[in-house]
């Protein structure tokens, strides 16, 4: 299993809750300190360093106008982090193509990150979260559409290699593509789409591309899986690869289960700190009309409350891993059996004010207690054993999923 | 004169259109609260007129076509219906998003048209960039674009009161409300270029109250359609069919009588 750091940038250091709307969308950015943010932003590209020497991968993301992530260009840190880390893999995770006017300029931004860091890319697409819609002034209607147009455009725009050619789409449009550089590897980097339902998966699976799975936990990651494999086998004739199906989750090891516990209450501020309205969550077209009626009827999360999930319930459901490094293995070990399997861990290791020293603490731990233990779990195994294993456990039932999860929805 | 709601097939859309009353035709285009059949302002309507009012697709649980982008859809969509129905002497009435595409109407023809009656309308952009002419309410709060839309504000249907079907429904709405309006903004830059092009009698009615697109925004729109009269409704907001419906139906029915 190939293990990845990522972090979302945040600035935590905001008002208290109840005397602003939203953390996203409209919060006003003179609560902003730039120089604070020029600290947090070396402090995460210092992290996204250690990974690289500490021996895991390295994931990026992007959102905007948000306090949660301050990286509303991810390219700009992958580029950083291209030149500066040695051997990792770069995960951008990615590349919000469906709210992009232009996808042209994400191909030549990815093809130069690539070029850069001599192959190290893998490059995610996705049609991004809700909140996404106000900011980019995209209308969510058709997003995933819009997607796979943007895609198909990128793709081309790496795979061609004799001049200029010409791309009128539905969405975007340009006569005379052409990019250099072209990406350093061939034919283009390994490709990332996030999915949320059984149902997204099959164009991900059918272009043989990673489908990564953020928070669904217990509750939902059987019928995404599933669904990816079975859209696979469909369209290749045989079992998908481990890698590619991939996992996030919000990670924390400690030296003992009280460490471990104050770390993950620290890396829980990702989804505490998550005050936002439904005129942000829940944009027209965003949410298929029965889920959007339900959030308007607020019997759905994103009513303006601030969402309060307690650790042991996200523990429970699959979305936090956190504990001693045994009891980290053994917590990651169920779940990707009771998932069937997947190839990579996406760690989100650093939320909120959890600061450098303890995420790397805890990311030494994962990495010389937990990460060698699951690379021989994956190892060993074959789809067949998989299958058994997942067959030991009966589906976990869950009450409704709630506030939280429902901006991963497609 | 059919009674009731039919389909028509156009485009290859099956197009709801509710079709009820007797006299003169006059074709109703809803706005972002959907179709007004169910609502008396409609029923009162019909005792007067020949009432046309199509469901712009995607409202009231019918599907969004899969070649819909724009508003400019609609524009051609009841450009055809007005030849299918092979109209004349149509009265051309729009709310809101409706007056919107009413105005789109008459701007490219107006040869089945005998007049156009524009309520709360949107469509233009009178103001510079800078300037946000006409409210977000995409991104407000319910309880704001309910003050924007109503006069009385306690006139909003609450939404905890509404059944899952109908809190469906209005989710749907709101899906092809935006799609039909999102950028520009409820608005066609091009439009103010093109109002000189209205030669049938022009009505404005708008609520006094209306938050969405004030008053002023009337006036803009009154300047710019030549001969457009100007009908300001007391105590009515952005949707004077809902909150003021004898008074706008007394308005309409001076101004055709004139």
């Amino acid at each position: 299993m190939q293990s990845w750091f990522f972090t979302e940038d945040a600035y935590p250091y905001l008002p208290e809750a109840d005397t602003y709307e939203s953390i996203r969308v409209n919060l006003p950015n003179k609560y902003y300190d730039p120089d604070k943010g020029a600290d947090l932003y070396h402090m995460y590209l210092d992290l996204w360093c250690a990974a690289d020497e500490l021996g895991l991968e390295v994931m990026v993301n992007e959102h905007h106008q948000t306090a949660t992530c301050v990286v509303p260009a991810a390219p700009i840190m992958l580029g950083i982090l291209a030149r500066q880390t040695r051997r990792a893999r770069l995960l951008i995770l990615g590349n919000p193509i469906a709210n992009r006017s232009q996808p042209l300029r994400v191909a030549e931004e990815m093809a130069m990150i690539d070029v850069i860091s001599r192959g190290r890319l893998e490059c995610g697409f996705v049609r991004s979260v809700p909140y996404e819609a106000a900011p980019a002034n995209v209308l969510p209607f058709r997003g995933m559409q819009r997607l796979w147009e943007a895609h198909d455009m990128i793709v081309k725009a790496w795979t061609t290699h004799d001049g200029p050619f010409s791309f009128e789409g539905r969405w975007f449009h340009a006569r005379q593509i052409n990019i250099w550089p072209r990406p350093y590897q061939q034919p283009h980097p390994p490709i990332w789409i996030t999915v949320g339902s059984g149902r997204s998966t099959i164009p991900v699976a059918q272009h043989q591309y990673t489908g990564a799975v953020f928070l669904a936990g217990y509750p939902r990651i059987r019928e995404i899986y599933d669904g990816y494999r079975a859209a696979y086998r469909a369209a290749h004739g045989q079992e998908a690869p481990l890698d590619r199906l991939a996992y996030a989750a919000l990670v924390y090891v400690g030296e003992n289960a009280q460490q471990a516990r104050a770390g993950a209450e620290k890396v829980l501020w990702y989804m505490t700190s998550n005050k936002v309205p439904q005129h942000w969550s829940n944009p027209p077209g965003y949410h298929p009309p029965a889920i959007a009626a339900q959030i308007m009827r607020g019997t759905r999360g994103g009513a303006g409350l601030p969402l309060a999930p307690r650790l042991d319930e996200q523990m429970a459901r699959g979305n936090v891993f956190a504990g001693t490094p045994d009891q980290v293995f053994a917590q990651i070990k169920n779940f990707w059996e009771y998932a069937g399997g997947f190839g990579h861990l996406l760690m989100m290791g650093q939320a909120g004010f959890l600061t450098y020293a303890e995420t790397l603490a805890s990311m030494r731990l994962f990495t010389q207690e937990v990460y060698p233990r699951l690379q021989e779990l994956t190892a060993s195994c074959d789809s067949e054993r998989l299958q058994a294993l997942r067959a030991c456990q009966p589906d976990k039932e869950f009450a409704d999923l709630g506030a939280f999860g429902v901006e991963f929805v497609r | 004169m059919q009674a009731g709601v039919n389909t028509i097939a156009i485009q290859g859309i099956d197009l709801q259109v509710a079709r009820q009353g007797t006299g003169r035709p006059l074709l109703l285009l809803h706005g972002g609260d959907g179709p007004q059949d169910p609502l008396p302002f409609f029923t009162r309507l019909t005792e007067h007129f020949e009432v046309i009012a199509p469901t712009h697709p995607g409202f009231a649980g019918t599907a969004i076509p899969d070649h819909f982008d724009t508003l400019e859809d609609l524009v051609y969509l009841y450009l055809d219906l007005l030849d299918v129905l092979a109209l004349h002497n149509v009265i051309l009435m729009g709310m809101a998003m409706g007056g919107w595409v009413a105005v789109e109407i008459a701007v490219r023809n107006t040869s089945r048209l005998a007049q156009l009656i524009l309520v709360d309308a949107v469509g233009l952009k009178p103001g510079d960039r800078d300037t946000r002419d006409i409210a977000d309410i995409f991104g407000l709060p319910a309880p704001e674009v309910a003050k924007l839309l109503f006069h009385e504000p306690a006139q909003a249907p609450s939404l905890t009161t509404l059944t899952d079907e109908q809190a469906t429904r209005l989710a749907g709405d709101r899906i092809a409300h935006a799609m039909y309006t999102w950028e520009p903004y409820m608005h066609n830059p091009q439009l103010r270029y093109r109002l000189h092009r209205i030669n049938v009698p022009t009505l404005l009615l708008w609520g006094a109250s209306d938050g969405v697109v004030p008053v002023a925004y009337a006036e803009a729109y009154r300047q710019m359609i030549p001969g457009a009269t100007l009908v300001v409704i007391p105590e009515a907001g952005h949707l004077p069919h809902i909150e003021q419906p004898n008074v706008l139906l007394q308005h309409i029915l001076a101004s055709v009588a004139r």
